[in-house]
Formats: structure tokens, sequence, C-alpha cells
């Protein structure tokens, strides 16, 4: 199988770098050429929202309060998603290296990384990576230090201002927003949080500039994404793709030939079946992704899939707020339910109306999240849903 | 002068100052948006969703309590939208709630159960989720009752007793499904630190925190032929017992409790404040004691400042929080104590009635009481001085549970022989009240003459501000008291167990010459006490407040010292403040307990 | 117990005495006990001088933070899609084999506990465990029996 269809790129994993020459060259440049060369890119965050990146870091850099943080968000908890760690354990530097130009053009001082529990085994190496790069932006007379911070277990933790409250020695919980981290995020000041890739391509696009970057994928979806591939397909692991690709493409490449649906985002993305790879676009038009996409061939259980799904929010949810907490139990105990016998087939209809109503009223990102897997699979595959 | 926005709330246009809630904006134009979580005195949760809103241009529904305004904002509080999902929000909470609301204790005072009334909940949508929940009870302490069964973990007990109160003995833990509300290591609230101060169960929306109530006791107690049960009332209840039995906040109806108890079937009906005034005297005295040991023996031993210990949840937190302070507490019982101990013996002898078939009851605003009643060494009598403690929301259900029409009562007075009392002891049911009763005897015992302020009402340390300094210059003073001629007298006043852990922390640290300290555990004093009727919020304690002080005026005698009754308990019985007959029945110790 | 006394003032000491370093303090006495007795919660209490409910509230919130005993290895097997599909549920048999525990229960010579948990990010490996802090993936049923073995030795 060759890659014609699909672009294999080699932004993030290319190993030809010096992270000294990059951040020279970025604190030549003004704050306002480097989030124009960002917004020309069109660089949308990696992490599976996609909020412009130079508009996250102007906004915050636009605040008068002077005590600002930069954040990278490696708390990688989406189920199906491990490209995170391959980034931080192949290329650090450039990490840490986005991390300081976003601190220059904001304004801050202080930088942190917060790293998931799970992901432990990584820090004796990073330490000493973060060693090598304090000592890159002393030589370069820079003012800027990163701090590596410890999760413990917490999924909710990825979501931004849960991460915060994570940070400052609370419980996991997700803040109301208005006011939003530009504004008010660790310690109540303007905070910027990105993704370990897109701080990545942040720092290449100061390499690179931006017209490398926007030559790839679409209007709405510039540039490339890193992927990380897995369940039924001979081909999983960690690929950097041009973004804007249709799902058939996709399958055509990573399938094993009797692909009946493939989960883009993880278990708070999309579950598009057979019937619609065709007109699905993997990308911030179509259904985006922070890096996730699972396969399921026809031998799979969708039931079984969207059980556990919901087993992973009902325990992961915070549970602070009541559409979560109560929603997800309710959901997977009506499934449940349904398959079993004990509720006729219309009560379906009843969870999917809670669902929407979890999408539109739950207090962070989590709980709007649970219907999307929750609607494509009891839409899509109802029939296993049932007794 | 603050930013104006513009917006508008069902079609109606409205201005607020920037940084409004959308819920504020809609009160100002009585437009009443259902909630839960939220509470006048708390910091803004955003967790229940009940009070989610359409706002136009967003596909979400926020929620009114925690989104600010902005301009030209366009809000719907009733679309079909709306309506669908509030229903599912309370159906959720239904589901994980154990709603058999006939054998509730909040039946009819629940705020849950307002929401289903008000959205005409029938059928259960969704799947009960309680027998899969193994909900836990604790019902190990005397005052409060906590049930995980009828939890909506809206986390008001918890915002209270942390900003409330800086006690943090409830918080929350675990996640997901398994979240709950949880004291240290899930341990009863008997054993944490726990000050019983109520406040929690002041704010709780539903029947998961609730005081112990003792009726049947009380009933079984008032219909036995053989027991003679007398009763004594907080001053602080005789402000507020009305809310719950069909008057506003803030009306008087000390006539028509006296009346109602009576009715109820107690044999006698006196009042705290007898021992309030009781409390004035040997307090007032035990401070004038140790100021004289201070500067004229120059004892290094004598603890000053000394602070007032007629609240029990003030007691508990000193004794967890600041233990090494303990001596500084006066030694003086509470009122309740006090009443209790001097019931079984002082009016046991004079009315010729055996003791030991006494049964004592007292009506208090406040939980902690029932901890109180409950301390091993309240039993100064020979018997257990307090026997049952009912709260001001307790005796509203005994009243209604007699038949009682309580707004067509007349009006009576109390019996004797404890049941006279001034001016000075109903004011201790407010924040200040004990420290202005006490300065009204002190000076004028020190200077032979009513204290300086107009209408004697010591406004400076009236009021609501959390912690209140006053300082009072002594001149002029007898003879017998001639070495505090030209001192100052240097009190403060805290209300609010966040309050009390200031004024301790800078006693602490040094940086403070107090000498008499009042501390109150509840926000408000007494009149905000965890026992009395429910809701409550800032404009209904100055209510209260108001009339604590309305009252005082309109009394005959304003100053403890000169209360007849207590004129003669000395005179017959105790034979001088701080005696020895006092010291053995109006006196008491404490006991540090375990930090954390 | 003075060692828990002495642990803890240690971490305070590494940390910090304000409310962010509750969860370093935390992760600390993880990696020493393995998993947070209420002394040591009452000792963090003291030390940062805060709510004991508050320590309790916030390390009840973190699947790593144990609050129950744990045994010296703590065995955590990734029960998400990928590796379901991958076989998991083997290789929690095998463990339950080899060690005659449950999930969720700790080996009467406190040596192992056996636990589910959530997407380890080893998806493309699966199925996938951590024993402690280290990552084993591409499981099969004698690989679990080598790599426990392995411990057992320890």
């Amino acid at each position: 199988m060759s890659y014609t269809n699909l672009k294999r790129v080699d932004l993030i994993f290319d190993q030809d770098f010096n992270p000294k020459e990059i951040i020279k060259n970025a604190w030549g440049k003004t704050n306002d050429q480097i989030i124009n060369e960002l917004l020309e890119s069109g660089l949308k965050g990696r992490g599976g929202a996609g909020f412009p990146t130079a508009l996250k870091w102007k906004y915050t850099a636009e605040q008068p309060e002077p005590d600002k943080y930069i954040i990278c968000n490696a708390d990688e908890g989406e189920p199906g998603t491990f490209k995170d760690r391959e980034i931080l354990f192949k290329v650090p530097q450039k990490v840490f290296g986005g991390m300081a130009v976003g601190a220059k053009v904001i304004g801050a001082k202080e930088g942190y990384l917060y790293l998931r529990g799970e992901y432990r085994f990584l820090l004796p190496e990073l330490e000493k990576q973060l060693d090598t790069f304090h000592t890159t932006l002393n030589e370069l007379k820079i003012d800027f230090n990163i701090k590596i911070i410890m999760g413990s277990g917490a999924y909710i933790c990825g979501e931004e201002s849960a991460l915060f409250e994570s940070m400052e020695g609370h419980r996991g919980e997700p803040r109301n927003k208005p006011p939003y981290p530009t504004v008010s995020g660790f310690r109540k000041k303007p905070t910027v949080i990105n993704n370990v890739e897109t701080l990545v391509y942040a720092f290449m696009i100061c390499k690179h500039g931006a017209r490398k970057f926007k030559e790839l994928g679409t209007a709405d979806s510039r540039g490339s994404k890193v992927f990380s591939i897995s369940g039924d397909t001979p081909k999983s692991g960690i690929y950097e793709l041009e973004l804007g690709m249709t799902v058939e493409q996709f399958v055509e490449e990573f399938g094993d030939g009797d692909t009946k649906a493939v989960q883009v985002g993880g278990a708070s993305g999309f579950c598009v079946p057979r019937k619609k790879f065709k007109d699905t676009i993997i990308g911030f038009e179509g259904v985006p992704t922070g890096g996730s996409m699972m396969l399921f061939n026809s031998s799979r259980s969708m039931y079984n899939v969207l059980h556990n799904y919901l087993e992973f929010f009902e325990e992961e949810s915070c549970g602070q707020c009541t559409p979560c907490r109560v929603g997800c139990q309710q959901l997977i105990r009506g499934i449940e339910a349904v398959k079993k016998g004990y509720k006729h087939t219309t009560y379906l209809e009843n969870l999917q109306r809670l669902a929407q109503t979890m999408k539109i009223t739950a207090k962070c990102g989590l709980g709007q999240s649970v219907a999307n897997s929750f609607f494509s699979i009891v839409e899509n595959f109802k029939e296993e849903m049932i007794y | 002068m603050s930013k104006k926005i513009n917006l508008k709330i069902d079609g109606i246009p409205v201005t607020v100052d920037e940084g409004t809630t959308i819920l504020k904006a809609a009160k100002e134009l009585n437009i009443h948006i259902p909630t839960l979580c939220y509470h006048d005195d708390l910091c803004i949760a955003g967790n229940c969703r009940v009070c989610v809103v359409e706002m136009k241009g967003s596909r979400n529904l926020p929620a009114s309590c925690a989104m600010p305004v902005s301009e030209g904002m366009e809000i719907m509080t009733n679309t079909l939208k709306v309506r669908t999902a509030r229903k599912h929000i309370i159906d959720l909470l239904l589901s994980e709630h154990n709603a058999k609301c006939t054998t509730c204790y909040k039946n009819g005072n629940c705020e849950l159960q307002n929401l289903a009334s008000e959205y005409k909940i029938s059928e259960p949508m969704f799947i009960d989720l309680v027998p899969h929940k193994h909900y836990q009870m604790d019902a190990y302490s005397p005052s409060i009752i906590k049930d995980d069964s009828k939890c909506v973990r809206c986390q008001r007990c918890v915002r209270t007793c942390e900003e409330l109160q800086h006690v943090s003995a409830l918080g929350v833990a675990y996640k997901g499904d398994k979240m709950k509300i949880s004291t240290f290591f899930e341990n009863p609230m008997f054993e944490v630190v726990c000050t019983n101060c109520g406040q929690c169960v002041n704010r709780c929306p539903t029947g998961a925190l609730v005081e112990r109530n003792y009726l049947d006791e009380v009933w079984a107690a008032i219909y036995d032929p053989d027991k003679h049960v007398v009763v004594q009332t907080a001053p602080a209840v005789r402000v507020a017992l009305g809310e719950d039995l069909g008057f506003d906040a803030g009306e008087i109806v000390t006539g028509k409790m006296v009346t109602a108890l009576k009715r109820l079937g107690f044999d006698s009906v006196l009042d705290t404040d007898f021992t309030a005034d009781l409390t004035i005297m040997e307090e007032g005295f035990e401070l004038l004691g140790r100021l004289k040991k201070a500067l004229v023996d120059k004892d290094p031993k004598v603890k000053l400042p000394m602070a007032t210990s007629c609240s029990p949840g003030w007691i508990k937190f000193i004794e967890h929080t600041y233990p090494e302070y303990l001596d500084n507490l006066s030694t003086c019982k509470s009122p309740q104590q006090m009443f209790g101990s001097l019931a079984k013996t002082y009016y046991a002898q004079k009315r010729n009635i055996d003791p030991s078939k006494i049964i004592s009851v007292s009506i208090m605003p406040c939980v902690a009481k029932k901890f109180e009643a409950d301390r091993p060494e309240m039993r100064s009598s020979g018997f257990k001085d307090v026997d049952y403690v009912l709260t001001t929301r307790e005796l509203a259900i005994m009243i209604k549970q007699a038949g009682l029409d309580f707004t067509a009562l007349p009006e009576s007075h109390y019996d004797s022989i404890m049941g006279e009392s001034t001016g000075a002891a109903v004011i201790f049911g407010a924040t200040g009240g004990v420290m202005e009763a006490a300065l009204r005897t002190a000076y004028e015992v020190v200077t032979g003459r009513e204290v300086p302020f107009n209408g004697l009402n010591i406004t400076p340390v009236r009021g609501m501000d959390g912690v209140r300094e006053a300082s009072i210059k002594i001149e002029g003073t007898t003879p017998d008291w001639k070495f505090l001629e030209g001192a100052e007298l240097k009190t403060v006043v805290a209300h609010g167990l966040v309050n009390a852990k200031k004024v301790m922390d800078s006693v602490r640290d040094g940086k403070s010459n107090y000498h008499f300290i009042e501390i109150m555990a509840c926000p408000g004093g007494c009149i905000g006490g965890g026992g009395q009727p429910i809701p409550t919020n800032m404009e209904i304690r100055k209510k209260r407040t108001e009339a604590i002080f309305r009252e005082d005026s309109g009394m005959k005698i304003r100053k403890s010292h000169e209360n007849p009754e207590v004129v003669a308990i000395y005179k017959e019985f105790l034979h001088e403040p701080n005696g020895h007959k006092s010291h053995e029945l109006l006196h008491t110790h404490y006991k540090a307990r375990h930090r954390y | 117990m003075p060692e828990i006394k002495d642990l803890v003032k240690n971490l305070a000491q590494k940390h910090g005495k304000n409310r962010e370093s509750l969860i370093p303090i935390l992760q600390g006495v993880i990696q020493a006990e393995r998993y947070i007795s209420d002394e040591a919660m009452t000792e963090i209490a003291r030390e940062l001088d805060m709510s004991a409910a508050q320590v309790y509230g916030t390390a009840t919130f973190y699947s790593f933070l144990d609050t129950q005993p744990r045994g010296k290895y703590v065995i955590r097997v990734c029960r998400t899609i990928s590796c379901a599909m991958k076989g998991k549920n083997l290789i929690n048999q095998e463990i339950e084999d080899l060690l005659k525990i449950k999930i969720g229960e700790t080996t009467p010579n406190k040596k192992f506990s056996f636990l589910e948990t959530n997407c380890l990010g080893w998806c493309h490996k699966g199925p996938a465990m951590l024993v402690n802090d280290e990552a084993y993936t591409d499981l099969t049923p004698e690989k679990v029996r080598e790599i426990i073995n392995q411990y057992m030795k320890k």
C-alpha cells in the first residue's frame, strides 16, 4: 500500500532541527510578526477542540495583567490517543521550544508541563531534556523557566479549567466559563494552555514559516496532524498525515478489509459507519479528532463499544454537574436494559433525548461530548443495541 | 460607576451593572428562574444546572446563576428547549434520590420536592439508581443527621462549612458516579471537627442534612403523668418562630409562643433569658475578677482576653482549633445549661418537686445545643441538666401537630420563678448582644453610672460586620474599682466561625490587645442559628436582628443586674456571683480535641 | 507512626506548605507507601494547616492516589476499548489465576494489588498494564506470567 492517497508528513518527528537557532530567530521577531505567521498558517489546536492557536496567544498577550502563564497540556487521556507520548519521547525539545515562543508572545516568565500520571516513566528522560533546554535558554539570556507537574490518574484533568484546578491542589473539577483561560486561568491569571502537538507545530512554523504548513490540508483544516491508530488494523501506530482526507481514504490505507466503523476522536468523538465513509472528512469541517482513530471490523459488537465508552465516562466524570454525573449512569444502565430486554426499544429514544440534554446543559466538554458517540453509535447501529 | 449592560430577558429590556449574572438580572424583572445549588450567602457553584436558560446565538444552555450578562444578550427563560432540559435535570436528580417523601423529615419543606411539583413530574422517566447505590446514613451525632440517599450534590453544605465557617468538616470525595459529600475518611460527623453549628442544615435544600429531632421523646414526657416538664425558650426563638407558622420574618411572637407552649402541655413555661441575665452577672464579675488579678495582683497565670462561652458551636471550634486558649474561655456555662442545672435544684426546691421527676426541655435556635446538653460534664444537678433540646423548627412542628392556630393565639406571660428577664437578656440572640449586655452591667458596677450611650444602645458593638471592635474608657470609678480608673476596655465581637478564626489568629499572633471577646458561631449570632426556620439569607437575618433590638427597647428592665428574679436567686440560693454555689452549678470546664 | 510523620515532614519541606503542594506531597506518599493512610492524611493536614476532609476529598478524586491499603506492586490493567478488543480479559484471568485475587484486591502477603484502569495510551500495543510506574505492552498470558514472576522474586 502506498501513500499516494494520504500524504505522509514529517514536520513533527523530523529530527533535523536546532532548537537554539529557532528560538534565537523567534526572539528576533516581534510578537505581532509571530502571531501573524501563526494566523496565516491556520494552525488550530491539536488536542481535539481546534481553537485557532494564533488567536489564543493574541488574546492572552492583550491582557494587561502582568503575571501570565503558558501550560502544555500533556494529560493525554482520550481513549485511543497515544501520540503525545511519542512526541514527548522523540522530540521534547520542540515541545519546550514551542512553550518558550508562546511565553515570549504572551509575556509569561513561567511555563508548566502537566504530564499525566500514567506517563510517569517518561519523567526521568524529560527532566534531563528540560535541563538541556534551560541551559540553551540561559545561553540565549532568555528569562523563562518550565516546570513539570505530574497528574494522578484523572481523564477530566485534560479539560483546561480542571487542569488549572488540579495544578492549584484541588479536585479536578471544571470551572464556570466565562471567564476563559485567556483572562483567568492558572492562579486566576491569563493563561495559554496548548496541547503538546500544537506547541510543536507552532515551533515548526517558526522554523519553516507559515507556507509549508498552509500548503497542506484544506481551508478549514490547514496543515497536518499526528494520528494514533489502533483497533482492527494491520498498521496500528503513530502517523503524521495531512488533514482533510475522507474516512474512505483513511480506511483504504489502514483498514483490514472488513472495516465496519471508525471511531474518530475517541470516546468523545464520532463513530462513522461504513455507509458514511465516503462523505465524511477527517478535519474540523467534518469529524475533528485529537488524533485518536479506532477501527472496528464486522466481528465487533458496537453495543460493547458504546458500553465501554459509557463505562469510561461514568467513572471519569468529575461528578459535580447533574446532567453528566447522573446522565452517564442513566445512559449505560439504559442501553443495558434495552439490550437485555428489560426496557422496550422505544426507551432508546428517551435516552437520545437525554443525551441531547446532556450535550446542551453539561458544565464542561466531557458531559457535552458523551452525546457524540452515543448518537452516532445508536443511530447507525440501532439493530445491535436491542435484544 | 461601573459599566452598564443592556440586555433582554424574555423580550423585556433591562439594564444592569457589568458583572451581574443573568439570574440576578432576571430578579430585577421579577422573573423567577428556579435554582438548586445557588444560595445568596455562598459563592457561585453552577453545578446543578437547574437554572439553565436559552441564550440567543448559543447552542448550549448556560447556567443563569454563573453566566455574566453581556451587551445585547437575549435570554429566554421558559422555552420548550429550556423546559425539556430542566425537566430532564429534575428527573435525573430524582432517579438517584431516595424519594420517599411521605416519610422524610423535610416533607413539605424540600426544594427538590418543590421543583418536582412545579414541573409536574409524574412517572419516573429514568431507571431508579438508588438500589445500586448503597447509600450511607450517619445518625450517630446528637445534633445532625446526614442521609446520603437524599443528597443532590449541590455542595451548598461544603461551601457553607468552608466559606462561612472555615471549618471544612464536609468536603467532596471521589468522582464520577461515586462522587459524594463526605467527612474526613467518611467518619461519622460526631467524630470529626464538625462544630455542630448546623449552618449546613440551614442551607441543605433537601433532607440530606437535618437536625436530630426529639419530638417523640418530648411528647412522651409531656403526657407522662409522673413527670413535671419544664421548658425554657432562647431569646432568638421568639423573633423567628413565626416564620414557620404564617408570620413574616422579624415578627416578635413571644406572647403567642408562651401560650402555645402552655397549650402543648408543658408544666412550666420559663425563659432562657432569665439565665442569660444570670450569665451576665457571673461572666461580668468573672471578667472584672480577671482584670483585678491582672492589674492589681499582677498574677501572670490569669488569662486575658476572656472569651464568651455561650455558643456551643464556638466552644467545639476552639476545643479543636485553639485548645491552647481554653483557659481564656469564661468558665460560665451557657444560659441553657445554667437553666438546666438550676431547674433540678433551685426550681425543684422552691416548687417542692422531686428533681428526679423533672424533665427539662429547651427550645433553641441552635443545633449545637443538642450536643452541649449531651456533654458528660453537664450533670451538675445530679441528673442530666437539660434532657432534650428542640430547635425552633421542631417547636413549630409540635404546634402544628397539636392543631393550634398560632396566628389566632392570645398572648401570655412566662411562669415564674425563672421566667423574668430584661432587655439585656433578649439581645443575647443577636451578634454583639452578649457584649452589650455585659457592658451595661459591668460599667455600672464599676462606675455606679449607666453606660454613656443613648438609650443604653451600645451601637458600636451592633451590626453585621464580621469583626467589630469597640473600646470603652472607664472614668469615675467607685472606690472598689479604682484600679480600673482611666483604663480602656478593649472589646471585639465576631460572628461566623470564619471571623472567629480571624480574631483568634490575631490573638495568637500577638497582633491584638483585647480584654473581652464575644464570639457567636453562627452568622448573625443566634438569630441565624442552625435550628432556625429555613430558608435563611442576609435580609431575613437583618429583620430578625431588628426585632431583637425592638424587643429590647420595649422591655421594662434593660439591665441584667436589675432583674428581680436574679436578685432573688442570689439572695436566697447562690449568695454571690462566682461564689461556691455558682461554681458548683453554673460553671464548667472544656476539653481539648483533635485538631484535624 | 513516626515514619509517616517524618515522610510527610520531608515531603512538605521539599514541595512547600501551601495548597499547591498538596498533590505533589500526596504523590510522594504514594511513591513510598503505595497508599495514603488516614494517619498520613492527618499529618498532611497538619503540615499544610488545612482541613483533613479537604485532603481526603482531593486524594480520593484521583485514581492513582489510593486511600485504601495497596500492595508493594500495584498492577493496573487497561480496560478501555482497544485493549479490550485485544484480549485484556485473558490477561485479567491470568493474573487472577497467578495471584489468587480478584480485581480490586490485594494479596495476603501485601505484595501485589490488582486493579483495572482506563486508557493508558498504549492502544496500538494492547493489552497493556502498569506495574507501579512501569508500562508493559503487547501482553499475552505467558508474558504476564513472566513479568509477575520477576516481581515475585524481588
